[in-house]
C-alpha cells in the first residue's frame, strides 16, 4: 500500500488518534492538562518538551549486526526515515526529529531467517547535554529476525523509532530500559505491518529517572499480527509511562497488548495507556490489551487506563482488563504453608506474576537476563535469597 | 513416637456482623501411627480446625492451645509450623501464576529439609510421586495448581504429601468433589504416607465413602465448633446408616 492509499482511510474523530506534524509550531509547550501529557512530570523532563538544545553527544551507540543484517548510519536529509508513515505526534517527538542529524538504519534482507539478535546499545555518558535519536528497522519480506536494543548509563534523550515489518516478515523487536537512576527518556515508536507479517515488541523498562515510552502500531495489509508485551519495575521515585496505541487499519488484523509492572518504594509511579481503535474498514479484527500491577509496598502508584474505540460492526473479538493489586495473602498462604519463608514466598510470587511474560520473550538470554534483574530489584525490599 | 495436642481451642473469624466463634473448645489428641477421621455436617467448623492448627490469618485464636511434641506452634508462623512438621492438604488448593510445580516443589523440600536436595535423585523422587498419583510428569512444568482439574488439584496434594512426608497431615475434605477412581488414587497415596507408621494423619470429611479406602483409628463427629463424640471405626457406620441429626439437635438444644 502507498502512503497516498493509507491516506485514504476513513476519517477518524477519536483522541486516541493525534493529528501529526513535522512542524514544531503545531506542537504548542504542554502544559501538562493535556490528555497525553497529563500523567507526566514535566518539571523532570529537564526541558525536552519545551526547549531544551538536543545537540549533545556523550552517548555511545555500538551495535552489533547479526550475520546478515546491515546497519548503518546515514545522514538524516539522505536517510529513509518517515518510511513507517510516523508523522512526530507531539512536541518532543517533533523536535527529536528536527534535532537527529543522522539516522540509524537497520535492515533485514527479505527471507532471511537470523536467529541470532542484532543488538543496539545505546550508552548515555551524562544528563547535561540532551542528546536525540533516530532508529529505522526494516524487516523485508518473509524475513525473521530479533532486533533488541539496549540502553544503559546516564543521559537526557528524545528518541524517534521507526520499524517497518514488510508482507510476511517476522520482526521481534526488543527494548531494554537499564538506565541509571537519573535518565531521563522520552521515546516514541512507530511500527507498521504488512499483510500477514508477525510484530512482537517487547519493551523492558527498569531504570530511569523519567521514562516514556510512547509506542504504535498500524497495518498495511489484511492478516498481520502485532504482538506487545512489557515488563516494569518501578523503584522509590521512578516515573515510568507506556503509552500504547494499536492502530487496526486493515480488515482481519491482530493485536495483543500484556504489561505486567511492580512498583516499589515512596512515590515510585507507573503509567499504562493502552488504546486500540478499530476502524471502519479494519473488519473482522481481533485485539485485547491488559495491564497486571503489582504495588509491593506503601507509597507506590500505578495507573492503568484502557481504551477501546470501535467504529465498525464486525469484529472478531475485543477485550480488555486491567488490575492493581497487593500481593495475595492466599499465594502467600499456600507456599508458606510448604514450609517456604514469607520472604522467599514473596519472592516466588513476583517472579511467577512476571513469568507468564518474560517466557513468551522467545530469546533465552534475554529472558535468563530479565529474571536476574527482577532479582536484583526485589533485593531491595523483598530481600535477596541465593536460589 | 510424635503428638499432637489440641486443648480447649476456640477460634473466631470477623465478619461483617462482627467476631463469631466458629470452634468453642476443640479437644483432640493424634499421635503418630494414628488416623483420625474427623467428620461432621457442613458448617461444622471442621475446615477452620484445619486452617487453624496450619495458620491461616484469617482465623483468630481466642483460646486454647495447639501443641507439637509440647511445643507450642500456634506462636509460629504459617511456614515454621510446617517445618516443624505439619502438611495441610487443602479443600481448595491455591493457584499460584507463573510459579512451576517443579520449582515450587523444590524450594519447599528445600525449605523443609534445610538443605537443597540432591538433583539427581530429586527429579526421579518427583516423576515417581507424580507417576503414584497419576499425573504426567509434564506437570512440574506447569504453574501451581493454574489451569488443574480439580481431581488434578488433590493428587497434587498428596504428592506433596509423600515429597515433603510430614510428621503430621492435616487433609481438609481432600475426598470432596472426587471421581472414584480419583478418590482410589489419593487414598492409596494417604495410605502409603500412614503406612510408614511413624506418621500421624487428621483426616476431615463430610462423607463416609472415603473411609472405605482409609481404616481410621478413631473417628471424631464434629458439630458446632466441638467434638460431639468419638470411638473407633464403627462409629462410620452408624453415622453413615443415620447421619448427623441426632447430634445437630443435641447441639441446637444445648445452645438454645
Amino acid at each position: 500500500m502507498t502512503l497516498a492509499e493509507a491516506l485514504e482511510l476513513s476519517p477518524v474523530e477519536s483522541h486516541l488518534h493525534p493529528e501529526g506534524s513535522f512542524d514544531l509550531a503545531d506542537h504548542p509547550v504542554p502544559t501538562g492538562l493535556e490528555e497525553i501529557w497529563r500523567f507526566t512530570p514535566l518539571k523532570r523532563l529537564r526541558d525536552l518538551h519545551q526547549d531544551a538544545p538536543l545537540g549533545g553527544d556523550d552517548h555511545t551507540i555500538e551495535v552489533v549486526a547479526a550475520p546478515g543484517v546491515t546497519a548503518v548510519s546515514v545522514p538524516a536529509a539522505e536517510s529513509a526515515r518517515g518510511a513507517s508513515g510516523y508523522v512526530p505526534v507531539d512536541r518532543v517527538s517533533a523536535r527529536a526529529w528536527a534535532a537527529a542529524t543522522t539516522v540509524l538504519e537497520v535492515t533485514i534482507p527479505a527471507e532471511a531467517v537470523i536467529d541470532e539478535p542484532t543488538t543496539i546499545r545505546v550508552h548515555g555518558g551524562g544528563i547535561d547535554n540532551a542528546g536525540a535519536g533516530h532508529l529505522l528497522v526494516r524487516a523485508g519480506q518473509f524475513s525473521k529476525a530479533v532486533v533488541v536494543v539496549d540502553y544503559d548509563g546516564s543521559a537526557t534523550w528524545a528518541e524517534n523509532i521507526e520499524v517497518v515489518v514488510e508482507d510476511g516478515a517476522q520482526l521481534t523487536f526488543v527494548t531494554i530500559q537499564d538506565w541509571n537512576d537519573d535518565s531521563v527518556h522520552v521515546v516514541t515508536q512507530h511500527a507498521t505491518v504488512g499483510r500477514d507479517a508477525e510484530l512482537r515488541h517487547v519493551a523492558i523498562s527498569l531504570g530511569g529517572d523519567v521514562v516514556r515510552a510512547s509506542t504504535s502500531a498500524d497495518y498495511r495489509g489484511t492478516g498481520g499480527s502485532v504482538e506487545m508485551l512489557g515488563v516494569y519495575f518501578a523503584d522509590a521515585g521512578q516515573h515510568i509511562e507506556h503509552r500504547l496505541f494499536a492502530d487496526h487499519t486493515a480488515p482481519r488484523t491482530k493485536s495483543n497488548v500484556e504489561y505486567k509492572g511492580a512498583l516499589q518504594g515512596q512515590d515510585a509511579h507507573t503509567v499504562w495507556i493502552g488504546n486500540v481503535l478499530i476502524r471502519k474498514e479494519a473488519e473482522g479484527i481481533l485485539t485485547y490489551e491488559s495491564n497486571d500491577n503489582l504495588v509491593l509496598t506503601d507509597g507506590a502508584k500505578a495507573d492503568s487506563v484502557p481504551n477501546l474505540e470501535i467504529e465498525t460492526g464486525d469484529i472478531e473479538g475485543a477485550g480488555h482488563a486491567s488490575t492493581t493489586g497487593r500481593f495475595d495473602d492466599q499465594h502467600l498462604f499456600y507456599l508458606q504453608s510448604r514450609g517456604i519463608p514469607e520472604e522467599e514466598a514473596r519472592r516466588l510470587v513476583v517472579h511467577g506474576f512476571f513469568n507468564d511474560i518474560i517466557r513468551r520473550i522467545g530469546v533465552p538470554a534475554l529472558q535468563e537476563r530479565l529474571v536476574a534483574s527482577i532479582e536484583d530489584e526485589l533485593a531491595e525490599h523483598v530481600g535477596r535469597i541465593d536460589a | 513416637m510424635a503428638t499432637l495436642e489440641i486443648k480447649d481451642l476456640h477460634v473466631t473469624v470477623t465478619t461483617e456482623e462482627g467476631e463469631k466463634e466458629i470452634l468453642k473448645g476443640v479437644d483432640l489428641t493424634v499421635r503418630t501411627g494414628e488416623v483420625h477421621a474427623i467428620m461432621g455436617p457442613n458448617g461444622s467448623g471442621k475446615s477452620t480446625l484445619a486452617y487453624s492448627i496450619a495458620g491461616h490469618p484469617k482465623y483468630n485464636i481466642t483460646g486454647g492451645t495447639v501443641t507439637l511434641d509440647g511445643v507450642d506452634i500456634l506462636s509460629m508462623s504459617v511456614d515454621e509450623r510446617a517445618r516443624a512438621g505439619l502438611f495441610l492438604a487443602m479443600q481448595y488448593p491455591v493457584e499460584v501464576p507463573g510459579v512451576s510445580v517443579a520449582n515450587f516443589l523444590r524450594t519447599a523440600k528445600t525449605a523443609i529439609d534445610g538443605e537443597a536436595p540432591k538433583l539427581r535423585t530429586w527429579v526421579k523422587d518427583v516423576n515417581a510421586a507424580l507417576e503414584r498419583v497419576t499425573l504426567d510428569k509434564d506437570f512440574a512444568q506447569r504453574s501451581v495448581n493454574e489451569g488443574f482439574s480439580g481431581g488434578e488439584k488433590k493428587r497434587h496434594e498428596i504428592a506433596q504429601l509423600e515429597l515433603l512426608n510430614p510428621k503430621f497431615a492435616v487433609l481438609d475434605e481432600t475426598d470432596s468433589g472426587l471421581d472414584i477412581d480419583a478418590l482410589r488414587v489419593v487414598s492409596d497415596g494417604v495410605n502409603r504416607y500412614s503406612d510408614q507408621g511413624d506418621r500421624g494423619v487428621l483426616l476431615i470429611t463430610h462423607y463416609t465413602r472415603i473411609l472405605r479406602y482409609i481404616k481410621p483409628d478413631y473417628v471424631h463427629v464434629f458439630v458446632a465448633g466441638r467434638v460431639a463424640d468419638q470411638g473407633g471405626p464403627e462409629l462410620a457406620d452408624e453415622l453413615e446408616a443415620n447421619g448427623y441429626d441426632k447430634y445437630v439437635k443435641a447441639a441446637a438444644e444445648a445452645s438454645a
